[in-house]
């Protein structure tokens, strides 16, 4: 399934805060979006997601989400957003509690996902019980239980220390190698978005339009090993940013 | 030693300085629980009641010593009175609190919940919250009879209230960001209501009932003013009336004894429906 968007916009009250987006995302492509402070990567997301109405524009999906998908469009929050008062495995069951699977079908899906985030230890843990980097976990894991058709990523390592986020990003990748997920990841951080990101969407500064958009057409397994391209490629991305914020820091300065 | 660090020093060589530990300033502020205080604070306060009583030092007209306060319970105990007061007054307390607090619980869900329950029903909750009910006694009589409806309704309304306020303000504190999630997952409106928020709420709506409990025993003895026989309530009523200061200490005691025992049982639930909290 892929999610095309035509001249999407959207702000609230009086502020813009999304002008005419429209970018396709393919089945099975990471689409990375950066792009400064506040330009509306968030809200473009709850676009995406179906969680807003954009003021104009439309958000599409063409062709059927892969079968057995019970939720196409699945976030993974920044936060984690986690009910503390269920386990890992109550937390990822409430996603398919409303869902007509037997006991058994549950529980299995229950068993893949957490096999497949390594988390099977940690079956019956609270969340106050985990590190960050776990609670992330569970939340992918609870994301992958759906089999969503396109993961909706925001910012979703931001809160994790640096090698946590190292890690994490190892694992994002093996799960997109063994197979292949569809995602929208949203970050500030560009060397995530050069790791992931088949396609980069750079954002201007509010009312956020997209600036360009980079490709990167190094498979994801073999980046590591590309180190010198990977930085060439952040430098440029960073140049594209820098400009961005340096003219959002002197509109401030203008309105102060 | 880094080129950094000895360019900056002062010259004075390490050794010449005192050596000393980093004082300590952490800790405090985290009251821990401490077994066998509590008691012993009721016990020593007893015995010095009881000894200034004996000494003269309490005229026994102006505060009676414990020990007659005990001699009226025990009185009341072997008579039988005891079970007939306090099966009536428990009668009416549970009745009273648990329709009070289940309807305080539905009616501050809907206002956590819905525009128009919030438009509509909290200024009149605000309005009627700080009525005192037992200035409305009279009228509860009128309306339910001078029976068991006036006693009962009394500590319905009193608990009534406080629910509303304390369930509502638990629902508008669920984390917004665990909602949005439940949407994001498709959840139907009832799975979010019984999964996310009652649970998000109920750590408010427990404290809310150990308040509304407390207020219920407070209406106790205010219900039990008009028409009852039984009830202690109406026993310390009537031991004020006939200036039987002993018999009043000891259905005040018994009082006190119920709200330690409702307070122990919300403890335990809490301890068991909160668990997750550690
Ligand atoms: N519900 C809302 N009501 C009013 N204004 C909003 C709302 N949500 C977002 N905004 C505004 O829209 C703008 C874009 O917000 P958004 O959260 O999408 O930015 P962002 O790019 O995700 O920023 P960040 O990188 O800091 O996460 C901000 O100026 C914000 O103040
Ligand atoms: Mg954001």
């Amino acid at each position: 399934m892929d999610l095309i968007l035509r001249g999407v916009s959207h702000g609230y009250d009086r502020t813009e805060v999304l002008a005419d987006i429209s970018i396709e995302i393919a089945a099975k492509e990471i689409v990375c979006i950066i792009g400064p402070s506040g330009c509306g990567k968030s809200t473009l997301l709850r676009l995406i997601g179906g969680l807003e109405h954009p003021k104009a524009g439309e958000v599409l999906m063409r062709g059927e989400p892969p079968s057995g998908s019970l939720n196409p469009l699945t976030y993974v929050f920044q936060d984690f957003a986690l009910l503390p008062w269920r386990s890992v495995e109550g937390n990822i069951s409430l996603a398919l509690e409303d869902h007509r699977l037997s006991a058994a079908e549950r529980s299995a899906i229950i068993d893949d996902v957490l096999r497949r985030t390594k988390l099977t230890d940690f079956r019956k843990a609270l969340p106050r019980q985990l590190s960050g980097g776990m609670k992330q976990r569970v939340a992918i894991a609870r994301a992958l239980s759906v089999r969503p058709a396109v993961m909706l990523m925001d910012e979703p390592l931001s809160a994790l220390d640096s090698q946590t986020r190292e890690l994490l990003m190892d694992d994002l990748i093996d799960l997109w190698q063994r197979e292949a997920f569809t995602a929208c990841y949203v970050t500030h951080n560009l060397a995530e978005a050069v790791r992931l990101g088949h396609r980069i969407v750079v954002m201007s500064r509010r009312p956020g339009r997209i600036r360009e958009v980079v490709e990167i057409d190094v498979p994801l397994g073999e980046r590591m090993r590309n180190l010198a391209l990977m930085e060439e490629r952040q430098r440029h991305l960073w140049e594209l940013m820098r400009e961005e914020a340096l003219a959002a820091d002197r509109e401030l300065a203008d309105v102060g | 030693m880094s080129a950094d660090v000895e360019a900056g020093s002062f010259g004075r060589p390490p050794e010449m300085e005192t050596v000393r530990p980093v004082p300590y300033r952490g800790g405090g502020f985290r009251p821990r629980p401490v077994r066998f205080v509590a008691p012993l604070v009721f016990a020593v306060l007893i015995v010095l009641w009881e000894m200034g009583s004996r000494s003269g030092l309490i005229s026994s007209l102006v505060l009676p010593a414990p020990s007659e306060a005990f001699e009226a319970f025990r009185y009341l105990a072997e008579s039988g009175l005891l079970w007939q007061h306090l099966s009536a007054s428990l009668y009416r307390l549970i009745l009273g609190w648990t329709f009070g607090s289940l309807l305080g619980m539905a009616v501050g869900m809907s206002i956590g919940l819905f525009s128009l329950a919030r438009a509509g029903l909290l200024p009149l909750v605000s309005a009627l919250f700080p009525i005192p009910k037992i200035a409305l006694l009279p009228l509860f009589v009128i309306w339910f009879g001078i029976g068991e409806g006036s006693k009962v309704a009394t500590i319905l309304f009193g608990t009534f209230f406080p629910t509303v306020i304390a369930t509502y303000g638990g629902v508008d504190n669920v984390d917004r960001a665990l909602i949005r999630m439940g949407q994001s997952f498709g959840l139907s409106w009832w799975s979010i209501l019984r999964k996310i928020i009652i649970p998000g709420a109920l750590p408010a709506i427990l404290s809310g009932c150990r308040i509304s409990a407390s207020i219920a025993i407070i209406l106790l003895v205010a219900a039990e003013m008009i028409g009852a026989e039984y009830g202690v309530g109406a026993y310390i009523l009537t031991a004020g009336s006939l200036m039987a200061t002993d018999q009043l200490i000891a259905g005040v005691a018994l009082l006190s004894a119920m709200g330690l025992a409702v307070g122990w049982l919300i403890g335990r639930a809490e301890a068991v429906l909160l668990r997750w909290r550690g």
